[in-house]
């Protein structure tokens, strides 16, 4: 399995994500600076979580001009596999790869902790999840997801919520942790699976998450 | 040399806690006359051009492609000539 992680200045995740790839599931990964471009065609691109550019002007939305983000849309339009964990969630949205923006959380606090996710039933990744709830640490300030009424509905119409939250923590709309695209091949979410797979952090739930990611690569 | 000034804030459908926050605080100050308040951003853009049509539709440019997310905010601007 090959996974290129994609780096922008302030990204902070990428070597999280990149180890527990590679250590746990015997990923080639490929780290991509943002000023670089690439041409191969992965199985995975990871847009990890951090502070790109600072967060500056608003999250995620300098990434999107980075010269390694021409690569990740044409390799978007091949119908290839992207995971934008947190800020790469902010920058998926920011890029129009997935719908909606991500706010301010509405208690304006940045908030670092566990929370417990619920798979959506009708979502393609969701639905492989057997357990009914997991434990995700969260780590944001800008994290309350926001789409318009009409959006809102065809994301639960065509099944794209991928997870929402069992207690609200930043006043997302819906509840929504995690949505994708209506084919589930390019995925965003709040919460830092690869933060919960090691068992000597004492959670492994993240590892489903990523179970149910990659289990479509094989 | 034009200068654009941009006012970016938060869509009217959207909520903004930071400016319901300030406007508590208002409130706490006794100042119930404010009904409301919406935080922005102020943007001060540079245009090398002699133009104002030009520099207009420059700043509607910038605005539309990098400076505003329209999912969630509007704006308004002016240019001036400096």
């Amino acid at each position: 399995m090959k996974v290129n992680v994609v780096t922008f200045p302030g990204s902070n995740c990428d070597q999280d994500v990149g180890t527990i790839l590679s250590n746990v599931y015997g990923a080639d990964v490929n780290y991509v600076w943002h000023r670089e471009q690439f041409n191969d065609l992965p199985d995975l691109v990871v847009l990890p979580g951090g502070f790109s550019f600072g967060d500056y002007l608003r999250t995620g939305a300098m990434a999107k001009f980075s010269p390694a983000m021409e690569s990740v849309f044409a390799y978007a339009k091949k119908g290839g596999r992207i995971l934008g964990i947190c800020n790469g969630f902010q920058i998926l949205t920011e890029a129009g790869l997935l719908p909606g923006a991500l706010l301010h959380n509405r208690s304006l606090k940045y908030v670092c902790k566990d929370v417990n996710l619920l798979p959506v039933a009708n979502n393609k990744i969701a639905k492989t999840i057997r357990q009914p709830s997991l434990k995700i640490p969260i780590a944001h300030g800008e994290g309350a997801y926001y789409a318009d009424k009409e959006t809102l509905q065809t994301l639960e119409d065509e099944g794209n919520i991928v997870f929402r939250y069992e207690e609200n923590p930043n006043g997302s709309l819906h509840d929504i942790a995690g949505i994708s695209d209506k084919a589930a091949k390019i995925i965003g979410m709040m919460p830092h699976p690869e933060r919960a797979v090691n068992p000597y952090i004492g959670n492994e739930d993240g590892k489903l998450i990523l179970d149910a990611i990659l289990e479509k690569l094989s | 040399m034009f200068i654009a000034k941009i006012n970016i804030t938060l869509k009217d459908s959207v909520l903004d806690p930071q400016g319901q926050t300030v406007l508590r605080a208002l409130h706490d100050q006794g100042k119930s006359i404010v009904s409301d308040l919406r935080v922005g951003k102020y943007l001060e853009v540079k245009i090398n051009t002699d133009d104002k049509s030009e520099a207009d539709a420059l700043a509607k440019e910038l605005c539309e492609s990098t400076l505003v997310n329209q999912v969630i905010e509007t704006y308004r601007f002016v240019t001036e000539k400096l």
